[in-house]
């Protein structure tokens, strides 16, 4: 598979290696880049066989810098900046913090940060790979760096094109340079000379006045996962949550439970705000809490003795689960449990201060999709004090009504549920959905709605319990015709949900 | 139905240019690594790769092998690996890893990279740090913009968004700023520009400065007018569920890159269908603009106008049979297969949707965007997280009331953020983290009820909380001000108004009549008035960075006056950071309306589930 040696060897003589110089579009493709103006006519380009001179500079895919064909675009290009008359109108981009090197020295001086030197962490060789300007000799530039201002050094990196940072050596050039990088709005060439910038001398709060550099620097250490200097800088800026909540964020990349909660534990002197600071001791006793369940539990699982396990196997561990999740299991696997132990229901729900209504409905949940009815039932009466036996819920009796039916409860659960819905009309519609054919019946009698009742005497099947029921409370018999009639009206009304008419519509085109 | 458009409404440009334009310059990049090699590729570009060409275009240019980036050690036995992928620091250090790999085994393979649509210098300070500057090439590949359709481009860069406005880095701008230079070269000279947002400012000079640099020829204009506008502008609309037939097929089924997989419970076969959703398609394009309770009457129609165009062969000679089977039956068997398709998914919509409690997740944010029983709609939230129904879905509900009211009462946002982490992990304290710095989620700040003093000044709302550190720091959060912005721009109609979504007065109809989303109505505003006079108070609310600018090449050729004129009729509007399908629905309606044509250009399309998750922060 490999190339034969003539071919490699080619390759391998015709560039000439250099360290990062922002200068590596200079190739060929940067010929495609310019035609690109030309875009109408879209002709293949063919590559110019430029001269084979021996000449000193070639940029590192070979193309020979200082090449006529590199300068006439050169100059081709500043030509066009200077010659031509704009088409459209600058406007005025905001830029806060454009031409404030002067100053911000010393402003940013008197903030306790001030005393935070970048050099602390310069013994590092990661970071001074930022530098690559840094280990080039002097003298590879001195044929074709031309004295560029930091304007034009920021257009021409803009536009792709070599250029040398070197030159700007001291801290105003290399300030300077980065405020016009930041009025250029370039994200690219920010990050780049933001880079550049703070390998050398800049001190963290020199960003600190220039927030665009600020986060473009940030952005680019979280992408490149430099967690150590990322902590250092906001350390540096007094940015003490956003500390907190990024060590916070290691644990996620800690796969092993017990070291993960050891990490958890030690996030707890971090600097959160008070109220993070109480979720974030809370994700260490659930997490804590978590591991001492899930052993226990896999061991009864393995047993075979407890019959809840052999009954319904687990599907997944507990570990990492979120906390409701984990009320849920433990309403599902351990309701009767004394409030004694970890994983007792009511000890979750007292550690975890979590409220009345959420509790009630995991356990709702839980217990209805175990099928456990007399539990779903108990849920609501132990709430009734002073002797009522009235049905209490904290969450509307549609809602009880929704969970049950996502349980697959059975009808005759279902309708007592129902029934103690308040809104007429709701019970009614939820009643039809639900099939409760007593409720929709007492309803209309409640109502005394005539018409509706004879009209649901057609939806009921013939000769049901519920048919005898309606014509026992209808005391006038109609005529057959009548009914039909009436059914027929009834159904126009069912069709109002318009959705339902298309449904039906739909179905019955194709 | 399918509204007849306007008489004189322009045509539209011709978009496929583009994608030959792109593939050529693919074509060109390949060539320059000779011989045979294999190509990775990044997950995501797989797709726009697809559209533009296809598997024999790159073999007949030696490359042999196709993969797919998966950050895995490489199995490829080839000598030559080129590298197809978005800057990104992430696949960059995978690639380093990949020729490290190789170096350690003492095996000899070249390497280039392809950047598109750009490459950062970032991307190099890693090759830099890893070692292996010298033994790659890179180059790039300007595959700016890929058309999803006649009127929808995009460049497929859904990290625009979180770039630009989460983490506030401006690498994007150039690429906006050389897209619509692109645009500009091919079917300009453009004699107008609109915008909004900061963004859109940086990316209008970034456009400039390069159409100075370059030489524009003087051609026919195919497009007058343009409209940049910041996705930060205008939050609530893509935070809205979707009731139009082509915004919730993207909620439900999520379209990508033009084109849906469809499950079986769909094709009502036993496997997925992919399918592109375009004007190509016959009976998506009369159903896609349509409020979705339109759209089964219309399928019922069109599949009773079918079933007759089919029953005609009854009674038929065999010379009419012949004609009909050669001429019109390919025809009905094609918008049979539609049809049942798209009958399917309206099926498969409508069950999902009575599921999960539609109706009142609507009348929950209709009572939001009118700031109408604020109450009920937080314990219907409460509920949504106490039930841990959708981790997104409730966080959805949360932005929004966030936005729509200005912040949530401190109370409020305790006990939610509480109830929130309880019920979806403690790891999401980062998702808030993220959603406070954005401004999508917040709480309000103690005195910020004294908005009116505060907006008569005209402040930021960061200067004020400068209190708080870590706000002021990071944040480039903006006060939405959205209850005073719906008043002034009328965006929410009186509610005890019938409104009839079969015949749409106003670009309200996307939402059930119910708002008119923002973005679309600054739009309306400012071409209307030919300008921001008028909307000063309207551009305070939103924090300024508007912009109205005349080309001094407008009017100076003197061609054809009517194809001048009809170049003044397509108006280019460019979403910095995403747009949805239901936006791009309401300004059909209102080009409709108007006589307009509207390009709609996009980082990318997005909807409420892509703009929370592009949010979170729960992984790795």
């Amino acid at each position: 598979m490999m190339k034969s040696k003539p071919d490699e060897e080619d390759y391998w003589n015709s560039s000439k290696f250099k360290a990062f110089t922002f200068d590596d579009e200079d190739d060929e493709f940067s010929r495609l880049k310019e035609s690109k103006q030309a875009v109408n006519s879209i002709r293949r380009l063919v590559e110019e066989d430029d001269d084979e001179d021996d000449v000193e500079k070639v940029s590192w895919s070979g193309e020979p810098v200082g090449s006529i064909s590199w300068s006439v675009r050169e100059t081709a290009a500043s030509n066009q900046r200077t010659d031509r008359e704009p088409a459209f109108p600058k406007i005025n981009a905001d830029t806060p913090t454009f031409m404030c090197s002067h100053t911000s020295s010393v402003s940013a001086g008197k903030t306790k940060t001030g005393s935070f030197q970048f050099s602390d962490s310069l013994s590092d060789s990661s970071v001074r790979l930022y530098a690559p300007e840094l280990r080039k000799p002097k003298s590879e530039y001195k044929d074709y760096v031309s004295d560029w201002s930091p304007e034009e050094t920021v257009h021409r990196m803009q536009q792709g094109k070599a250029v040398s940072l070197e030159k700007f050596r001291s801290l105003q050039d290399k300030l300077l340079l980065l405020d016009f990088s930041i009025s250029a709005h370039d994200g690219n060439v920010i990050t780049a000379v933001t880079l550049f910038t703070i390998t050398f001398t800049v001190l963290f709060r020199e960003l600190e006045s220039r927030q665009t550099a600020l986060r473009h620097f940030i952005h680019y250490l979280t992408e490149t996962r430099d967690q150590r200097l990322l902590l250092e800088l906001l350390r540096a800026l007094g940015r003490t949550e956003d500390i907190a909540l990024l060590q916070y964020k290691e644990h996620l990349s800690i796969a092993d439970e017990n070291k993960r909660r050891d990490f958890l534990k030690s996030c707890l002197s971090l600097p959160f705000s008070p109220e993070d600071s109480a979720h974030v001791q809370d994700h260490y006793t659930l997490l804590e809490r978590q591991i001492i369940i899930e052993a226990t539990d896999r061991q009864a699982e393995r047993g075979g003795k407890v019959e809840i396990f052999q009954k319904f196997p687990r599907r997944a561990s507990i570990l990492n689960m979120p906390l409701i999740t984990t009320l849920y299991y433990c309403c599902f696997y351990h309701y009767t449990e004394s409030e004694g132990t970890y994983s007792s229901p009511l000890n979750v729900r007292q550690t975890f201060r979590i409220s009345e209504k959420q509790f009630f409905v995991t356990a709702l949940a839980a217990r209805a999709k175990l099928k456990a009815w007399v539990d779903v039932d108990a849920l609501f009466t132990s709430r009734n004090w002073l002797g009522f036996t009235r049905k209490k819920s904290p969450l509307g009796f549609h809602r009880v009504v929704d969970i049950l039916q996502k349980n697959s409860a059975p009808t005759q659960v279902l309708q007592e549920y129902v029934g103690l819905v308040d809104d007429a009309e709701l019970r009614i519609s939820l009643a039809q959905k639900h099939k409760c054919h007593d409720i929709i019946i007492n309803t209309y009698r409640d109502l005394k709605d005539r018409q509706q009742l004879l009209g649901y005497r057609g939806k009921v099947e013939r000769g049901s319990v519920e048919e005898r029921k309606i014509n026992e409370l209808h005391v006038f018999v109609l005529s057959r015709d009548e009914s039909a009639e009436q059914l027929a009206a009834d159904n126009q009304t069912a069709r109002g949900h318009r959705l339902m008419m298309c449904e039906t519509g739909v179905s019955f085109y194709l | 139905m399918a509204h007849s458009a306007r008489r004189d409404s322009p045509e539209l440009p011709d978009f496929s240019l583009l994608k030959r334009l792109a593939r050529d310059q693919l074509i060109y990049l390949l060539e320059q690594l000779p011989g045979k090699k294999d190509l990775f590729i990044e997950a995501d570009l797989m797709s726009p790769l697809d559209r533009i060409a296809n598997v024999s275009t790159l073999k007949q240019h030696e490359v042999d092998k196709l993969y797919k980036v998966e950050y895995k050690p490489v199995i490829s036995t080839s000598d030559q690996l080129c590298f197809l992928i978005r800057p990104r620091i992430q696949t960059v250090k995978w690639i380093c890893d990949v020729v490290n790999a190789d170096k350690a085994a003492g095996k000899f393979r070249r390497y280039k990279l392809i950047f598109t649509p750009q490459k950062f210098y970032a991307c190099e300070a890693v090759l830099e740090e890893q070692g292996i500057f010298g033994d790659v090439t890179t180059d790039e590949w300007a595959f700016y913009l890929l058309p999803l359709d006649d009127d929808i481009i995009s460049l497929e860069l859904p990290e625009f968004f979180r770039d630009n406005f989460l983490a506030g880095d401006q690498r994007w701008v150039r690429t906006a700023g050389s897209t619509l230079h692109l645009l500009h070269s091919i079917y300009g000279p453009f004699s107008k520009i609109y915008g909004i947002g900061r963004c859109s400012k940086m990316a209008y000079e970034s456009w400039r400065e390069q159409v100075e640099e370059g030489e524009t020829k003087a051609r026919q204009a195919e497009i007058g007018n343009v409209f940049l506008i910041d996705r930060d502008v205008d939050f609530v609309t893509p935070l809205c569920s979707q009731v139009v037939y082509e915004g919730l097929v993207d909620d439900i089924f999520r379209i990508k890159c033009g084109c849906v997989e469809f499950g079986p419970d769909v094709t009502s076969s036993d496997k997925s269908m992919k399918v592109m959703l375009n004007s190509q398609d016959k009976v998506f394009n009369e159903i896609r603009n349509e409020h979705f309770s339109n759209v089964f009457g219309f399928l019922s129609q069109k599949a009773r106008n079918l079933q007759t165009a089919y029953d005609k062969r009854r009674g038929m000679d065999i010379k009419q049979m012949k004609t009909f089977v050669s001429e019109e039956l390919k025809g009905l068997k094609q918008e049979h297969r539609l049809l049942s398709l798209h009958i399917g998914a309206s099926e498969s919509i409508m069950k999902k949707k009575t599921k999960q409690d539609f109706q009142e997740l609507l009348k929950t944010e209709h009572s939001l965007l009118e700031g109408f029983e604020i109450r009920e709609c937080i314990s219907f939230i409460e509920e949504h997280i106490n039930r841990q129904v959708s981790m997104i879905e409730s966080l959805r509900l949360l932005c929004l009331l966030s936005i729509t009211e200005n912040g949530l009462l401190p109370k409020d946002y305790r006990s939610l953020k509480a109830q929130y982490l309880q019920s979806y992990g403690v790891d999401h304290l980062l998702t808030f983290a993220n959603l406070r710095q954005l401004g999508l989620l917040v709480e309000q700040q103690p005195g910020e009820t004294l908005t009116v003093m505060e907006s008569k000044v005209g402040k930021l709302v960061n200067d004020k909380t400068a209190g708080k550190l870590t706000d002021a720091f990071s944040s480039l959060a903006k006060k939405s001000n959205f209850r005073a912005l719906s008043k002034k721009l009328n965006l929410v109609p009186k509610s005890d108004e019938e409104y009839d979504l079969r015949v749409p007065r106003d670009m309200a109809y996307i939402f059930s009549g119910a708002y008119i989303p923002l973005s679309c109505k600054l739009i309306e505003q400012v071409l209307e008035r030919d300008g921001w006079t008028g909307l000063e108070e309207v551009t305070r609310l939103l924090n300024g960075h508007e912009f109205a600018v005349t080309g001094s090449t407008a009017g100076s050729s003197g061609a054809d006056s009517r194809a001048k004129n009809d170049a003044q009729r397509i108006v280019l509007v460019m979403f910095l950071g995403g747009c949805t399908f239901s936006e791009i629905s309401a300004l059909r309606f209102l080009g409709r309306e108007r006589g307009y044509k509207f390009i709609v250009v996009t980082t990318a399309i997005t909807n409420s589930s892509r703009l929370i998750e592009a949010l979170l922060d729960n992984h790795v």
